[in-house]
């Protein structure tokens, strides 16, 4: 049964996309209704999926020869993710675009790469992935420069130039892997690679594929995008691109390669390690003396999503169930706080720290949001950030690795108080007089905040024995169960 | 006022562009049997279009050809595209059912190498063939207009920006 | 073997520009360069020599064609690849044009306001 949904998980997004700029305006803005209609929708669709297993034939093609979407509980909580943060930064857009025109061709973008980073959660063809990470990240590139202010048309071009660099070195990648196997379908490449020798090639094709992905995913030698293009973005686009874009572009799809494509070799589990360690010291560090509140968030992206690399890179059971339980949490409680500046900019206008004070008297919602959001990421328990981070160091240490354990508790330490700083200078302290006319922000912000405040509390659930089976382990077995069956049901 | 390239070019492009639209059509339709397709024939058809917005210049073009008209065009055929691809999910049931399946092509399958045999491939192409013509036009006419902006005031832009 | 040299050369050629050009046309026509390697990488992938045009005609015993043919995929894929790759470009002609809008300059020092 849940085989023949597949589809809908492309042809809902893309349908609407392309519906809504069609429409006119009238008194229920389509737009609006639409969008948060279609994100609930594939929201209820991808609970529905979770968990389970299936697999769908394209045009009735058998397997190697046509392209396969295939469910496996990794790829359902990927869908799950986006369309659950689809869903909260599109309640957010309906106030957060009154500044902003071209309503409808922003919905289009949004639904479009809702569409992009599905079909990469799903394919099992790798250029039919190249394919889906383009459509996510050109829209992408149109969302950072949506607001044609000069600063955002210049992160957008900056982001357009150094993302499309690694979407050419995937391409490549692509093609040395058709060069040397003849395939892309990637059960077949997986059981073609295992039988070749270790040759040049394999590691070329490799290389290529590393870099690309660490470009998307915005890994520390390769971030120089990502500081700028978050920023820039509108409030919801950044909340998406930070919450799950860099992950399921970057991440999700370099594990699925490294684990169930090439077997990850121990040499490459380091220097994964070693990426995600440089991305966790160095993004904390370089977010420490920021001033733009968005900005800072942004450096902390960078320093998160390397504590998820990190805990594939250990390669161990736990370190990979840690790092797939980070990777949700983090798009829980990083879109809450993007969403939450978004709020703060949306009615002071700045996003300057040292500007901003005392808010927590105006703005209760969004300042209980942000704080909650800066307790989570700075792993505080009993919010969701704390046990996967608990879990992160658990496996370091299970896995031999002391040093790197220690790290994450510095980080982490740092990120407390880089968040306390925050906290103090914009929500808490004497509230300044240029801000005593405040409003809090209208309801559908309030709404979508506070479903992502539930969400970070809720989530933290995942870590008892009976969710954490159902859950996180089953996807975690994905992963682990190295390289994918050629017939089998993924 | 004169405006747009010079009389041998107005002239030369007024009699070519039929052929290029002809060409066109024909890339497009023969898609499924031969080289060309939906993508190449749209190219093709939308170059001819251009042809005329350079030769006769952008006010001719925004006179005469509706960017406006194009862009709804481009929403339709992408959504047909879809709808086509959808048949076989919507008259097929269990096992049969798939995404981009050629349901035409199963119950009226055709004389093999003749023009009436790839089913809905054709269809695709055609869809395929406007949104690529309709998009790409929509484009290059978008973009001249930033140069029409600097010159004419913010008048033209900002329609675009309030949707249809 | 020289065909895998010369892409190189390109793939060299498109990677300098993006790197040491300062003007954003000129950015932009090296991410072109660099899209050509890519796609030339991908078409030498299905060549064979002295294969045939992948069109079956009509009477032609499908087996025998395999066999004398070029590899059709990889050309579907290049197909795929230049309609993303003419997607970017208008992109990012757009966003240069309104670059050159609001600062008077196609030069990326000039226009530096962004730290990095």
């Amino acid at each position: 049964m849940s085989s023949s949904l597949l589809p809908y998980f492309l042809m809902i997004p893309a349908g609407l996309g392309f519906l809504i700029p069609l429409l006119g305006r009238s008194r229920i803005r389509p737009a609006d209704t639409l969008a948060a209609l279609g994100t609930g929708l594939l929201l209820a669709l991808s609970l529905f999926t979770l968990g389970k297993t299936g697999k769908h034939l394209v045009g009735g093609w058998p397997q190697p020869i046509g392209i396969t979407l295939a469910l496996d509980p990794l790829s359902s909580l990927m869908l799950t993710l986006i369309a659950g943060l689809g869903l909260c930064a599109s309640i957010f857009s309906i106030r957060a675009l009154d500044r902003h025109t071209g309503r409808s061709h922003y919905y289009s973008l949004f639904l479009l790469m809702i569409a992009g980073m599905n079909g990469v959660a799903l394919t099992r063809d790798l250029f039919n992935l190249y394919v889906f990470l383009e459509l996510a990240s050109i829209s992408s590139y149109a969302l950072v420069a949506f607001s044609a202010e000069a600063e955002d048309l210049e992160a957008g071009f900056k982001y357009a130039i150094l993302s499309g660099l690694g979407s050419i070195f995937i391409l490549l990648g692509i093609a040395v892997v058709y060069l040397c196997y003849g395939t892309v379908n990637l059960p077949q490449l997986a059981e073609r690679l295992a039988l070749a020798p270790a040759g040049e090639l394999i590691n070329f094709s490799l290389i290529l594929l590393l870099a690309g992905f660490c470009i998307k995913a915005g890994l520390i030698p390769f971030h120089f995008w990502l500081p700028d293009a978050h920023p820039a973005a509108p409030a919801p686009v950044s909340a998406m691109l930070s919450g799950i874009l860099i992950k399921a572009l970057g991440l999700y799809a370099l594990a699925r390669l490294l684990f169930n494509v090439y077997d990850l070799s121990p040499g490459l589990g380091r220097l994964l390690l070693g990426l995600g360690a440089l991305s966790m010291i160095g993004g904390v560090l370089l977010a420490i003396g920021q001033n733009d509140f968005k900005r800072m968030l942004a450096y902390h992206s960078i320093s998160q999503i390397g504590y998820i690399a990190l805990a594939f890179g250990l390669g161990t059971p736990l370190g990979i169930m840690a790092g797939i339980y980070h990777l949700v949490n983090h798009a829980a409680f990083k879109s809450l706080l993007f969403l939450s500046a978004g709020a703060v900019e949306y009615r002071t206008g700045t996003r300057d720290l040292n500007e901003l004070g005392g808010l927590r008297a105006r703005m209760p919602v969004t300042s209980a949001a942000s704080l909650v959001g800066s307790l989570s990421i700075a792993g505080v328990p009993p919010l969701n950030g704390f046990f996967s981070k608990l879990l992160i160091i658990f496996a370091c240490v299970q896995a031999g690795r002391q040093g790197l354990a220690a790290a994450a508790v510095i980080v982490s330490i740092l990120t407390l108080a880089s968040f306390m700083k925050v906290q103090r200078a914009a929500f808490f302290g004497p509230l300044k007089d240029k801000w005593t006319g405040l409003k809090e922000v209208p309801f559908s912000m309030q709404l979508s905040l506070f479903l992502l405040m539930a969400a970070c509390l809720a989530l933290s659930l995942l870590v008892l024995p009976g969710l954490r089976e159902q859950f996180l382990n089953s996807a975690q077995a994905v992963l682990s169960a190295g390289i994918m069956p050629a017939g089998g049901s993924r | 006022m004169k405006e747009g390239m010079s009389l041998i070019v107005k002239t030369v492009a007024r009699w070519v562009v039929g052929f290029i639209f002809l060409y066109g059509i024909y890339i497009t339709a023969e898609g499924h049997l031969g080289p060309g397709g939906g993508f190449s024939g749209g190219i093709i058809l939308a170059c001819s279009y251009i042809l005329i917005l350079i030769a006769y210049g952008r006010r001719f073009a925004s006179r005469n050809l509706d960017w406006r008209i194009a862009r709804i065009m481009a929403g339709v055929a992408a959504l047909s595209f879809l709808a086509l691809a959808m048949l076989g999910m919507i008259f097929e049931t269990g096992g049969n059912a798939h995404f981009f399946d050629n349901l035409i092509r199963k119950n009226l399958p055709g004389t093999a190498f003749h023009l009436f045999s790839g089913g809905n491939i054709p269809l695709l192409n055609l869809a395929l063939a406007i949104l690529v013509l309709a998009s790409v036009f929509t484009a290059f006419v978008l973009l001249a207009a930033v140069r029409f902006w600097e010159t004419r005031g913010k008048k033209f832009f900002s329609s675009l920006e309030d949707g249809p | 073997m020289i065909i895998y040299f010369l892409i190189l050369l390109l793939f060299a050629v498109g990677l300098y520009g993006l790197l040491s050009q300062r003007n954003l046309v000129k950015l932009i026509i090296s991410m072109s360069i660099l899209e050509c390697a890519a796609d030339l990488l991908l078409i030498a992938a299905g060549w064979r020599a002295n294969g045939s045009a992948p069109v079956i005609a009509a009477g032609q015993d499908a087996g025998q064609f395999a066999l004398s043919s070029v590899d059709p995929l990889p050309q579907a894929m290049v197909l795929v690849s230049i309609a993303i790759g003419l997607a970017l470009l208008l992109l990012l002609t757009a966003i240069a044009l309104r670059l050159y809008h609001e600062y008077g300059t196609y030069d990326i020092g000039e226009i530096r306001r962004l730290r990095g």
